[in-house]
């Protein structure tokens, strides 16, 4: 440490310039599967800690949806109290490594932050991350001590975020906490959607530990509604308790022409491939997928620009992002928006596919587009694009990946009766994740119809507060 | 894990497997199917429920081996595992009753039509078995569908057992009949699924097909697995694997399930030359 940055005043402390991550150069990850940002080194995390201003009124907590004590970890950094920090952060969010690189800080606690009215905000994604990431290093974690063990069992359905937050908290008050996931690994969309290049797998697989080493059971390949049902759970496995986290994960298709052609693919179709069945591996891994010279992705949320940044790491010389608004309105985390445009990606904005063309062999060979202008505002309050004058246009490619958003799975909504769902078939939560149906809970995209993890750990985290309650007064 | 309790061979490259799965046993109707891996590295395959025992907890599955993983299950032995099972899926069947039924499978589809037959012999229904194989020695579950089927009738393509031709020979002459056959379950091959539903149109006679998609979950989630129905994207694992021939888009699904072929021809050279192939399993 060539600075101390204990000893600096105030006004020098307000002149450190906000610190950057280290990352891997853009023209060679985009060729590879190696996570992007090396996230920030001891110095620069000592740094931007002393940026923090320790406001009386630290609003940026107030920012965090799950209400971390962000002034104070961030002084336990500052005063190089890195485990007491990543446990300050533990006491509100059981999986920091996590948001630390998945968080859209930009539009949370970085938004509110009082040094950002004047200066760039802390950054307090990244300082999250040091202090998860130099745990995981130097092997510090230890499980939190349950202090009374309860007899009720809850079952949690579903091991996204929402669900695995909501398994942490109630195996931390000490209940028999059991996890079904339907596929063969847990994580959910961390998992199945976000890419290793985002989050490493490694960094997943220790976070899957360390709510097992809680004392949280884990039942993979368990489809919940066809391998046993709610109402089976309830009254014939004995569990007091349920936690519904299966969040959106049937993907939507556009409805234009050409979607059966062989290279259309759904953005989740593609990322499974990759990221879950590990098709970037194969023929060492055995799921194929096939990237041609050219892809279009369609969309312009995280979702779309995983899959933009992940066809290139599989090879597409061109890979095109067609959004129908402008880059303004795109929904994706800042941070991927700006590392996609570094890694080559080519954006086609204001645009929107109108067809999907094929050859002989049923096999994509283009796709037609039409340019878009904004007009009036819609009821999300963005400007509704709509078809310009100018004539459509086609687009050479090989693959077409839609990223055109997702509702919720509906099986266990059509097999639990009495369960309330609402528009595109969310299933219906209050504001503390109760349903129509005493003793169920649900929470994140399920309740919410696509949102971000951090929503999702909120959800679990109100939910298992509330379980706690539901479950005490049963007991009067 | 899911242990391999039993193995039997049926026929060249067809295996009968019975795994311990006792959940999946418990709620398996027929029409049901499974989605297995077999190992860390292998791919996920849909695999229809032939029968299942609830108090031994066991299922069975029967597969032919025509690529990388179906030939990775075969080298398994009782005793060995299988990394995942997940099931059941699909939609069961709607058993109907009080019909005349013709059943029909091709191939390895014979497996898959079994559970459907017996739940449907076991309803009432009056059931014409047609069981269609390329050769003799590729006959599966005949003892089994004379037990489930009123009347059974056998074709090979060449000719080497029973009635030489394809299933739809005998299923026209069952249609001229006049037998009062009014509903027509197809299992097998897209291409003879695809003859039955042509055949059967002009007939006016109902015709369903379980449809053999490509898929990777099995519950809905990425939409790999779709089909064109009566003009509409359906999802053959949630919304399936039954549908309506009549409404089918077959071409375009023979297209769809050729998507991989030049990897999957990968993955099974690469397999086949690796020393540890067994050629006792009976592999083509
Ligand atoms: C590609 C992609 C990138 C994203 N990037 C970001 C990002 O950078 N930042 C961000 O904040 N958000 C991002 N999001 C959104 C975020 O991932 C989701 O909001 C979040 O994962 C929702 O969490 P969840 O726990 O509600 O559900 P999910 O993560 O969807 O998990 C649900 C789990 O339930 C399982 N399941 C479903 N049905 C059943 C059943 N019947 N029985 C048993 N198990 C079942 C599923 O298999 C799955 O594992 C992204 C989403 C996608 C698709
Ligand atoms: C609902 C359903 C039930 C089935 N039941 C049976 C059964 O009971 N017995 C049986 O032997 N076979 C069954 N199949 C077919 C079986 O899934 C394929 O034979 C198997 O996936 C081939 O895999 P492979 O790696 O050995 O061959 P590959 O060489 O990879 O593929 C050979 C062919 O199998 C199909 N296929 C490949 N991968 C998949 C996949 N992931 N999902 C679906 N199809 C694929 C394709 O058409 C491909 O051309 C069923 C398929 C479905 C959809
Ligand atoms: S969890 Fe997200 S919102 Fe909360 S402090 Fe961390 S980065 Fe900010
Ligand atoms: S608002 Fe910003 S400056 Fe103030 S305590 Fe929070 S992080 Fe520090
Ligand atoms: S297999 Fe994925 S949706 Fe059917």
């Amino acid at each position: 440490m060539k600075i101390n940055v204990n000893k600096m005043k105030p006004s020098e402390r307000m002149k450190i310039p906000r610190q950057s991550s280290l990352e891997q150069q853009p023209d060679e990850r985009n060729r590879n599967f190696t996570e992007v940002s090396f996230g920030v080194d001891e110095e620069r995390a000592l740094l931007e800690a002393a940026r923090c201003l320790e406001c009386q009124n630290p609003v940026c907590q107030e920012g965090c949806p799950v209400n971390i004590d962000i002034r104070s970890f961030v002084q336990l950094v500052y005063q190089k109290d890195y485990v007491g920090a990543v446990n300050k952060i533990r006491e509100s969010n059981y999986l920091p490594a996590i948001c630390g690189r998945v968080c859209p800080q930009e539009e949370q606690c970085e938004l509110v932050c009082t040094l950002g009215k004047k200066h760039d905000p802390v950054a307090i994604g990244k300082l999250e991350r040091f202090v998860a990431d130099y745990e995981l290093k130097h092997n510090l974690f230890s499980p939190p001590i349950i202090k009374e063990h309860r007899s009720e069992k809850i079952a949690i359905v579903g091991s996204g975020p929402a669900g695995l937050t909501c398994a942490a908290e109630l195996a931390k008050l000490g209940y028999q906490v059991t996890i079904f996931e339907a596929l063969h690994a847990v994580g959910g969309v961390l998992r199945y959607g976000i890419p290793e290049f985002r989050l490493p797998r490694t960094i997943l697989d220790l976070e899957a530990e360390r709510i097992k080493a809680l004392g949280v059971k884990i039942e993979t390949n368990f489809l919940v509604g066809r391998t046993a049902t709610i109402d089976e759970f309830l009254e014939e496995w004995g569990f007091n308790a349920i936690f519904l986290g299966t969040g959106a994960g049937t993907p939507q298709f556009m409805g234009i022409p050409g979607e059966s052609f062989n290279g259309v693919y759904s953005a989740n179709e593609f990322l499974t491939r990759v990221n879950l069945m590990k098709a970037y591996k194969f023929p060492e891994y055995d799921t194929p997928i096939k990237v041609g010279k050219s892809v279009a992705v369609i969309g312009g949320g995280n979702t779309a620009m995983d899959a933009v940044r992940t066809s290139k790491r599989l090879g597409a010389e061109h890979a095109y992002l067609i959004y129908r608004r402008s880059r303004t309105e795109m929904p994706a985390r800042a941070e991927e928006v700006h590392h996609a445009e570094e890694e080559g990606i080519e954006f086609m904005m204001l645009t929107n596919p109108t067809r999907i063309l094929g050859d002989q062999n049923g096999s994509v060979c283009g796709i037609e587009c039409q340019k878009m202008e904004l007009g009036d505002p819609d009821e999300s309050g963005r400007r509704k694009p709509v078809p310009s004058s100018e004539p459509k246009f086609v687009v050479e490619v090989q693959n077409v990946i839609e990223a055109v958003g997702q509702s919720p799975n509906p099986i266990i909504q059509s097999t639990t009766p009495g369960l309330k769902t609402g528009r595109k078939g969310v299933v219906v939560a209050d504001d503390v994740q109760r349903t129509s149906r005493e003793g169920i809970f649900a929470g994140g995209d399920l309740s919410r119809g696509g949102a971000t993890v951090i929503l999702a750990m909120r959800d679990g985290k109100i939910a298992a507060n509330e379980i706690h309650l539901y479950l005490q007064k049963k007991k009067q | 894990m899911y242990r391999i309790i039993q193995k039997e061979i049926l026929a060249p490259t067809i295996t009968k497997y019975v795994i311990e799965a006792p959940y999946v046993a418990r709620k398996r109707k027929a029409g049901n199917f499974v989605i297995i891996r077999v190992e860390e590295t292998g791919e996920r395959i849909p695999l229809t429920l032939v029968d299942s025992n609830i108090k031994e907890g066991t299922v069975t599955l029967i597969v032919q081996a025509i690529g990388k993983t179906t030939k990775a299950l075969a080298l398994k032995n009782a005793g060995g595992y299988i990394m995942d099972l997940m099931g059941p899926l699909g939609n069961p069947t709607p058993i109907e009753t009080g019909k005349t039924i013709a059943c029909i499978g091709g191939g390895v589809g014979t497996a898959e039509l079994y559970p459907i037959t017996k739940a449907l012999k076991e309803a009432g229904n009056t059931i014409y078995t047609i069981i269609g194989a390329r050769s003799k020695e590729l006959v599966i579950l005949e003892k089994e569908m004379q037990q489930v089927s009123d009347t059974l009738y056998i074709t090979t393509d060449d000719g080497s057992y029973k009635r030489k031709g394809f299933v739809t020979d005998q299923l026209k002459e069952l249609l001229d009949t006049n037998l009062g056959i009014n509903l027509v379950y197809a299992i097998g091959p897209l291409p003879m699924m695809k003859a039955v539903s042509n055949l059967t149109r002009p007939y006016n006679v109902r015709t369903v097909v379980s449809l053999n998609a490509v898929m990777v979950d099995g519950t809905g989630m990425c939409g790999g697995c779709r089909v064109s129905v009566n003009g509409q994207m359906k999802f053959a694992c949630v919304d399936g694997p039954e549908f309506e021939g009549h409404e089918v888009d077959f071409d375009e699904m023979l297209l769809r399930n050729r998507s991989y072929t030049e990897m999957e021809k990968i993955s099974v050279d690469r397999f086949t030359e690796e020393p540890h192939v067994c050629k006792r399993e009976g592999m083509a």
